[in-house]
């Protein structure tokens, strides 16, 4: 079983057992006087915003982030993230920090090269613009920031051609953790609603219509 | 009360507490730091804790192309079959955890820090956090050429 499936089926089998626990014990209680189950109840089923798994506080130490074993006593010895955040900018996502603006500013100076703190980056400025069909802004991808981190290597011509428009990327793929979703959304800062407009930043001009699609083009009835 | 009901209540207090135990090993419930990588090919097996390795820790220091050019880390988590065996030889980790850039390899439990039974997984990935699977774009004629 991968990975998934297995999360997928324990996540069915915990809310089956705290549906059953939730009937059986009302069950326990109305047992004696042999009632009929039938109580009125708000259903559990329809909440809100399934996905709201909001953490409960963010950058949490070693010991207490569920995936460090507090057992292992060098565990305790492990730096807290806040301390090595202090002074960072911040941001709303991620790790929550601007890793860009910390460069940009000196806050910090990550190695270039692994021994010899004096090597710089080769920093290439060069924005694409890749316009989009949807109503969303077109997308900038600016080599600049990803140059400071990365080699050229790193993305050509592994994942992108270096041509512009020569890739084929959707959403679906980064979502699935392809091309762009090969870093962000697992170590440069996610995909979510608060960064649509990090990748999202050119706007489309005014008089900008979304095309209509061809079921309403062929309309009869419209 | 019945005896029925004990025997049901006490079945689903042993799925729900069965259940419960299944999902300390979901990656999904842990709040870790985003980009914490979770290694666990043969840990486990080896009666180690998984090895745990904290991307923020590491970029305040080094850029990603030292490790994912320089020091050959293929970006895909487990995907480098790392041993201890290729660390005391000076690849991946022992590149830096060596005694000179970094402190060295017995240090076991600095690095073999997991909680153990978990997976290797990449801690805060979008694609954990999908509540279904990503969608198939329509083959849409392109207007446009
Ligand atoms: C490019 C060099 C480099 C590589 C490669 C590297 N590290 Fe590190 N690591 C460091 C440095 C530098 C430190 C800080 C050490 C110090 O304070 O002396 C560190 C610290 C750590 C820490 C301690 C973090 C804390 O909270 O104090 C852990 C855990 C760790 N590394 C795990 C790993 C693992 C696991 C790997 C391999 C998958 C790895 N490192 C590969 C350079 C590296
Ligand atoms: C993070 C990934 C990434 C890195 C690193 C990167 N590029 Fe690119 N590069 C891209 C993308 C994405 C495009 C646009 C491709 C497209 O539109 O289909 C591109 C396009 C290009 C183009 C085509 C420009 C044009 O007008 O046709 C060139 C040339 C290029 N890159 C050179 C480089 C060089 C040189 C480096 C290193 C200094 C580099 N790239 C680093 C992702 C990257
Ligand atoms: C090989 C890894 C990699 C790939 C692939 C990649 N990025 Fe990035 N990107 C980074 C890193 C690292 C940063 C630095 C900021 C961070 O880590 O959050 C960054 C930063 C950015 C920024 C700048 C944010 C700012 O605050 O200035 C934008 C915009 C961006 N990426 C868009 C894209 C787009 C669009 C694509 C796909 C065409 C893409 N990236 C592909 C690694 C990558
Ligand atoms: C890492 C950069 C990045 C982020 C973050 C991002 N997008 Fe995109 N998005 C792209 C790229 C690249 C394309 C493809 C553009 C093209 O066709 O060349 C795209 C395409 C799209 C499209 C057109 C349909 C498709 O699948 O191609 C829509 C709609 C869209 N994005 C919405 C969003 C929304 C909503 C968010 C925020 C949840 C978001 N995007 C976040 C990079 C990004
Ligand atoms: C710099 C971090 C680091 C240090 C220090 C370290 N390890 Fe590891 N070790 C790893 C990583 C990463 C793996 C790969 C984990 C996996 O895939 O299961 C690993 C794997 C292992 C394995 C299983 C694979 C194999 O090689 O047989 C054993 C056993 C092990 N380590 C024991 C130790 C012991 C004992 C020490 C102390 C002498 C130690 N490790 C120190 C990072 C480290
Ligand atoms: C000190 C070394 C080091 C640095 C610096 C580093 N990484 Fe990593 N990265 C790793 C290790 C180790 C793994 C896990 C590989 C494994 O398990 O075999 C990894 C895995 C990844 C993955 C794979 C995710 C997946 O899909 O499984 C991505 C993407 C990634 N890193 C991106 C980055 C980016 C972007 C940066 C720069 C901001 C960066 N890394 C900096 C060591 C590093």
């Amino acid at each position: 079983m991968n990975q998934k499936t297995k999360a997928i089926s324990l996540t069915c089998a915990v809310m089956m057992a705290a549906f059953m626990w939730n009937t059986q014990s009302h069950a326990a209680e109305v047992g004696e006087k042999e009632m009929p189950l039938m109580l009125a109840e708000v259903s559990s089923v329809n909440t809100f915003n399934v996905n709201l798994k909001k953490p409960k506080s963010r950058n949490l130490p070693p010991a207490e982030d569920g995936i460090h074993d507090p057992e292992n006593e060098a565990t305790h010895s492990l730096q807290h993230p806040l301390d090595a955040y202090k002074g960072l900018p911040p941001s709303d996502f991620g790790n929550y920090v601007d890793w860009v603006k910390a460069i940009d500013e000196g806050k910090i100076r990550p190695r270039w090269d692994r021994a010899d703190p004096n090597s710089e980056p080769f920093v290439m400025d060069l924005d694409i613009v890749r316009p989009v069909k949807a109503s969303v802004p077109d997308v900038v991808f600016p080599h600049r920031q990803h140059t400071e981190w990365l080699l050229c290597s790193n993305c050509h011509p592994a994942v992108f051609v270096p041509q512009r428009l020569a890739n084929q990327i959707s959403m679906s793929a980064i979502l699935l953790g392809q091309k762009c979703g090969l870093c962000h959304g697992k170590v440069s800062f996610p995909v979510e609603t608060k960064t649509c407009r990090k990748c999202h930043s050119k706007p489309k001009p005014a008089d900008w219509e979304p095309p209509l699609s061809e079921a309403t083009l062929k309309n009869p009835w419209k | 009360m019945s005896s029925k009901i004990k025997r049901n209540v006490l079945k689903s207090m042993i799925i729900g507490v069965l259940a419960y135990m299944g999902t300390l090993g979901v990656p999904q419930t842990a709040q870790a730091e985003y980009a914490d990588v979770v290694i666990n090919n043969y840990a486990d097996a080896a009666g180690m804790r998984p090895a745990v390795f904290p991307h923020w820790f590491h970029r305040i220091r080094f850029r990603c192309k030292v490790c994912h050019a320089d020091l050959g880390f293929a970006f895909k988590a487990g995907g480098n079959k790392i041993t201890m065996a290729k660390i005391i030889d000076g690849k991946f980790c022992g590149a830096c955890h060596n005694g000179e850039i970094s402190w060295s390899v017995e240090n076991c439990a600095m690095c073999h820090s997991g909680v153990p039974g978990q997976p290797t997984h990449f801690h805060g990935s979008t694609v954990q956090r999908l509540i279904a699977p990503a969608y198939k774009p329509l083959q849409v004629k392109d207007t446009t050429k």
